[in-house]
């Protein structure tokens, strides 16, 4: 299978400290491919630095064209998004307004076909319709998330990056995120997944990654970590005394 | 003081207070979107009162020299990085926009001043002058600053402050100027003569403002200004690139200045270095109204046009002393009401 | 260093009169810039007013020298209290606000001022003040250029060397802070407010000081001299220079100076027109300094406290400080009652209420956003509550601002390394050792504060040495690897001698025998009677460590009790693990 993402000894710095050291990582087409991992591992960091938000080192490949250095707005335009874990809405604009510039880059696409997607927005998430006029800074946190991925799907991705999308919500929303996600996979969207939540990650990714403290310690198909005893260990039960619980 | 006297101070207050305005608008939106406190903008006023002044003599302003200079650099810069990224194709467009179109207006202006065109036409040279150097002088001192903070953003504003007067005095000379009205009537409006030249302000100021709340209510563009002065992560998330919002804001910044510059220069007879003063008057305004909300700065800018007309009356040298001197109370009104201020801090 | 003073002393032997008044004009530039070094470089305070506070030295000495005769010593005097007087009531209102005001104010003020000086009759309108009489010391008159040279030297130096002292002591160490980490300063109670304005009105003093040492010198004051184009040139001079450090001042005050000097001369020969041509080059030059130092210069600016650390490699020892007594274990410490706080309208904190005892470790987990971190906030005093109580030893400390509750001995760290990147481990330490200390500004100028900074480096060093970090004490913050850094933030939390410690997720970022012997001190202090508040992830780290749980979800106590409860608790399973389907 092709590549969507491939990076090679990849590196980011935040001035002299190294968060990320020379990781390399694979993005297959059309699949979804999670990084777990403790807080502060570089898991942000490493999604921030493939959208160039953030200043790297070492190979970045997309959709076989090499986008070191390219700008931000290049790598939206070619099909890159990401919904990151602080969502950056724009708070003092309409939920419909923050949908429509989700499609900026689409401009030139004409009015019509970004109507017909921000309808397709809105069937999928009704709630966000409902609260069309409404500023995008009196949403709650669900409906922020929705309007942070709906804001992602009006720029039409090929390749989503979503960081920690479970991030302080409450159960029934997390189970809604994650039909969303996997209805997304099946229309052929390759996603690059970062989580705290790793037993909804590991269920629905093809392949994972784990990363501590800046280095990838682990990777593999996703139903083999789940088993792995150090990912158990760490990141699904509470540690060795608890007792497994399976998701109910 | 009767009451004659005090409605044409407060006609000739609301009259200043208007173009304040306009320029304490232009200052909010350049801050919001880009950071850059942006004290150059009396330059621009500058540029656009003594070109027309001097266009209106039938001379060559010195505007098309500073444009030209400015495009060069530009030229300069922007090819520099295409050749360093051998990104060849870029190099027509760069030419296109940087030294044929601001050569082509200099060209254009030369062959015209000294034929004297209509005044309407006077205008139209003046705004097609200046209005590019907002974003060249974007793209030559700021771009290459996009991620620094706010006071090296600042620092940068008193260098082009700096170069910029030092350029409008070598291609404008000492000499104060002031162009003829555009319209020289003067009406009874009851007991108050009102000038045709204050109401042309006044209407301007006004479809000015109509037209920036059009431009960000209902265009893609406005709104992406907007989203980059909400959220500048966000914006860059959607693919608004910041070079295009930052060159967009500081083209309506110099228009805005232009425009500004048109409408003072039959009022005010202006030196190379007046424009400084008018813009920090707009500042004052901006600052009155807390830097963030749009009515208030023009609010506040109205205020300032009358405090300044109504202690020209009572106290005229010290004109200037009272209107900076404003500051310090509403400074004490925004330090009292914050009560914690570290929403601001600036990050290593 | 000493190169630079001997030829300080052999100039006006050496030089001619032309290059003997260009160094007074440099000393005087110099006098102001190092004000606005520490001001912008250190505190990151920005003005471009300092030409008023020149203009008052000047303004006073000349006005009661000429017009009442006074002693020019009288007039220094009057000068300082004057500019005292207006920087204090400037500053109290400006310091306060958020970056940007502070120097379009001091733009604006530069301008009230110089038409202000431009027609008031008593300071001669915009002709000025003829006849300033020159000073006389010890029966010398400093009538001529290398008269002045002396004084206006002898005063530069004796600035330069007091702004060094107080760089490096325990004040020195908190105005590093004011720029980037001011909130992290206040909860270890650094007074930041009061800080700011210290600095405020020393460059303002420095600044007035070089006013009245200008209308000495040349005799003749007028408003030309304090436009606000003067007050600009000196924040230039301030940016050049400012790369090295305090130093720095003189090499941009000379720089730059020498440069005007220099195009005055130079320029016309190619021009023929009069213009204003050097303001050009000026710019243009600034402009191209900010864009080589790419993130601006506000980063080479602070590499002023970096040149500057040159502590001796060996802390000495010295008498260890004094510790406070602890609570006996058992005792209440903390307590929250109904603590809610909203930030617009979501509830990050909702009804909270807990207890902890002293002398044990309580853990406080839950999902990311569960809300721990404004629970740490709302306890140090750095947010505050909506509603509910907060209290200490059993008095409500929820309405005291952070710096009153670092007093009470809560120390803390915070999730998001909050250092000061350009300073030492050793000095970032000895910060949290603050109040513990005792000796103020002055002091610091004057030395007189050396057996207290002995002591505050001696107990910084103890503490970098218990976490580990001894290896590294004298480098950067910033050069060590984000586990380590956090680790410097316990460091600095214990040099606080605290009561209550307040850890951050402490263990992420560390390897996993860091995280050991991290789990080792914390038992450690907790034998030595320290009670722990702690956020943590890591659950093999939480769950061999703590005494008790508290378990946050939504903002909400979701369980609280003894570690095997809680992981046998299914809401919590629930909310850790959420679960799909």
């Amino acid at each position: 299978m092709s590549a969507a993402l491939e990076l090679e000894g990849f590196s980011v710095a935040y001035g002299k400290v190294e968060a990320l050291h020379h990781a390399s990582l694979r993005v297959a087409e059309g699949a979804i491919v999670t990084v777990i991992g403790p807080n502060g591992a570089g898991k942000t960091t490493l999604l921030g630095a493939i959208m160039g938000l953030l200043p790297s080192k070492g190979r970045l490949h997309y959709a076989g064209a090499a986008l070191e250095g390219a700008p931000t707005e290049e790598r939206v335009a070619r099909g890159m998004c990401l919904v990151p874990e602080r969502r950056e809405l724009f708070a003092e604009l309409s939920v419909h307004d923050n949908l429509l510039l989700g499609g900026f880059h689409r401009r030139r696409e004409g009015a019509r076909a970004l109507a017909a997607d921000m309808a397709q927005v809105y069937a999928r998430f009704p709630k966000l319709e409902e609260r069309a006029s409404q500023l995008a800074g009196t949403l709650s946190g669900g409906e922020r998330q929705m309007l942070a991925l709906g804001r992602a799907l009006m720029a039409k991705p090929r390749l989503l990056l979503l960081d920690e999308p479970s991030l302080g919500l409450a159960p029934r929303i997390v189970r809604e995120i994650y039909h969303i996600i996997a209805d997304l996979k099946r229309t052929g969207v390759s996603m690059l997944l970062v989580e705290q939540n790793a037993r909804a990650a590991l269920q629905v990714a093809d392949y994972a990654y784990v990363l501590e403290v800046g280095d990838i310690v682990l990777q593999g198909p996703a139903a083999e970590l789940a088993g792995h005893p150090r990912v158990i260990e760490t990141y699904l039960g509470l540690s060795s005394a608890a007792p497994r619980a399976g998701a109910s | 003081m009767n009451a004659d006297i005090f409605l044409w101070l407060a006609q000739d207050g609301v009259t200043n207070g208007a173009i304040y305005a306009l320029l304490a608008l232009a200052l909010l939106l350049v801050f919001a979107v880009t950071r850059v406190i942006f004290v150059p903008q009396g330059e621009f006023i500058t540029f656009a009162a003594l070109s027309l002044s001097m266009l209106e003599a039938g001379r060559v302003p010195g505007t098309i020299y500073i444009l030209a200079i400015g495009g060069l650099a530009a030229a300069a810069i922007e090819g520099f990085g295409a050749a360093r990224s051998r990104a060849w194709r870029r190099l027509p467009r760069i030419a296109a926009l940087y030294v044929v179109l601001p050569l082509a207006v200099a060209l254009l202006v030369a062959w015209a001043a000294p034929r004297k065109p209509d005044q309407w036409l006077q205008v139209l040279l003046v705004l097609a002058m200046v209005v590019p150097l907002g974003p060249i002088v974007y793209r030559v001192a700021y771009q290459p600053l996009a991620s620094a903070s706010v006071l090296v953003l600042f620092i940068a504003s008193m260098a082009v402050h700096y170069v910029l007067v030092g350029l409008s005095l070598v291609f404008f000379g000492g000499e104060g100027l002031r162009s003829s009205p555009f319209w020289d009537a003067r009406f009874k409006l009851g007991v108050l003569e009102v000038s045709a030249q204050s109401l042309w302000v006044l209407a301007a100021s006004l479809v000015l403002i109509v037209a920036l709340w059009l431009l960000f209510e209902h265009t893609i563009y406005g709104k992406a200004l907007r989203a980059t002065a909400i959220n500048r992560v966000g914006a860059r998330l959607v693919g608004i690139p910041t070079a295009l919002t930052g060159q967009l804001s500081f083209l309506l910044a110099a228009f805005i200045g232009a425009v500004s510059g048109i409408l003072i220069a039959p009022i005010t007879t202006l030196y190379y270095d007046t424009g400084f003063i008018i813009g920090l008057k707009g500042f004052v305004g901006a600052i009155l109204g807390g830097m963030a909300s749009y009515p208030l700065a023009a609010l506040g800018a109205l205020g300032v046009g009358l405090l300044e007309s109504f202690s020209s009356f009572w106290a005229s040298a010290y004109k200037e002393t009272i209107v900076f001197g404003l500051i310090v109370p509403v400074l004490v009104w925004l330090s009292l009401r914050s009560r914690h201020v570290e929403e601001e801090e600036e990050r290593e | 260093m000493a190169l630079f003073i001997a030829f300080l002393a052999l100039a006006p032997f050496a030089l001619s009169e032309f290059y003997v008044t260009l160094m007074n004009y440099i000393g005087l530039a110099t006098l102001v810039t190092l004000g606005l070094v520490l001001l912008t470089g250190v505190a990151g305070l920005m003005s471009f007013g300092q030409q008023v506070f020149v203009g008052f030295g000047a303004y006073a000495t000349a006005v009661l020298t000429i017009q009442y005769g006074a002693s020019p010593w009288l007039g220094l005097g009057a000068g300082l209290a004057f500019t005292a007087a207006a920087a204090l009531g400037l500053g109290l209102i400006t310091v306060r606000l958020s970056g940007h005001y502070l120097p379009i104010s001091t733009i604006a003020w530069g301008l009230a001022f110089y038409f202000a000086f431009g027609n008031l009759d008593f300071l001669g309108r915009y002709d000025g003040l003829q006849g300033v009489p020159a000073i006389s010391l010890f029966g010398w008159k400093l009538e001529s250029g290398r008269g002045s040279y002396a004084l206006i030297w002898v005063a530069t130096l004796a600035a330069l060397l007091a702004a060094h002292n107080l760089l490096d002591s325990r004040s020195g160490r908190a105005i590093r802070t004011l720029r980037f980490r001011a909130t992290m300063a206040e909860s270890f109670g650094v007074d930041t407010a009061r800080l700011k304005l210290i600095v405020f009105l020393y460059a303002a003093l420095l600044a007035s000081l070089s006013g009245w040492l200008y209308a000495h010198f040349l005799h003749f004051v007028s408003p030309g001299a304090f436009n606000v184009n003067i007050g600009i040139e000196y924040l230039f001079m301030a940016v050049v220079g400012g790369a090295s450090q305090v130093w720095g001042a003189v090499i941009g005050a000379s720089l730059l100076t020498l440069l005007k000097e220099w195009l005055k001369d130079i320029l016309p020969r190619f021009f023929e027109q009069s213009g204003n041509y050097e303001a050009i080059v000026f710019g243009l030059l600034m402009l191209s300094l900010l864009h080589r130092a790419r993130d601006g210069l506000m980063p080479v600016l602070a590499r002023l406290g970096r040149a500057h650390r040159r502590i001796p490699a060996k802390v000495a020892t010295a008498n260890p400080l004094p510790r406070r007594p602890g609570p006996p274990a058992g005792e209440p410490l903390l307590a929250l009652a109904g603590v809610q706080k909203n930030f617009g309208g979501l509830a990050a904190v909702r009804a909270l209420s807990f207890e902890m005892r002293g002398g044990a470790i309580l853990g406080l987990i839950g999902p990311n956003g569960a809300g721990k971190s404004t629970v740490f906030n709302l306890v140090t005093g750095v947010l505050r509550a909506g509603a509910g109580e907060v209290r200490f030893r059993g008095a409500r400390i929820d309405a005291l601002p952070a710096r009153r509750i670092a007093r009470l001995g809560i120390a803390r760290t915070f999730q998001h390394v909050n250092l000061v990147g350009g300073m030492s481990v050793l000095e970032n330490v000895a910060l949290g050792a603050h109040l513990r200390g005792a000796k103020g500004t002055l002091q610091a100028m004057l030395r007189l504060d050396r057996e207290e900074e002995r002591r505050l480096l001696h107990e910084a060093a103890r503490q970098v040495e218990r976490v580990g970090l001894a290896a590294h004490v004298q480098e950067a913050a910033a050069s060590l690897a984000l586990g380590q850094q956090r680790l410097v933030e316990v460091a600095r939390a214990l040099a606080a001698d605290p009561v209550l410690l307040l850890l951050d997720e402490p263990a992420a970022g560390l390897r996993f025998q860091e995280k050991q012997a991290l789990a080792a001190l914390l038992q450690r202090l907790r034998a030595e009677g320290t009670s722990i508040l702690l956020v943590e992830h890591d659950m093999d780290f939480v769950m061999g460590l703590v005494d008790r749980l508290v378990v946050m979800d939504f903002g909400e106590k979701i369980a609280e009790g003894l570690p095997r409860e809680i992981q046998a608790n299914p809401l919590v399973i629930e909310a850790y693990l959420g679960g799909i389907e």
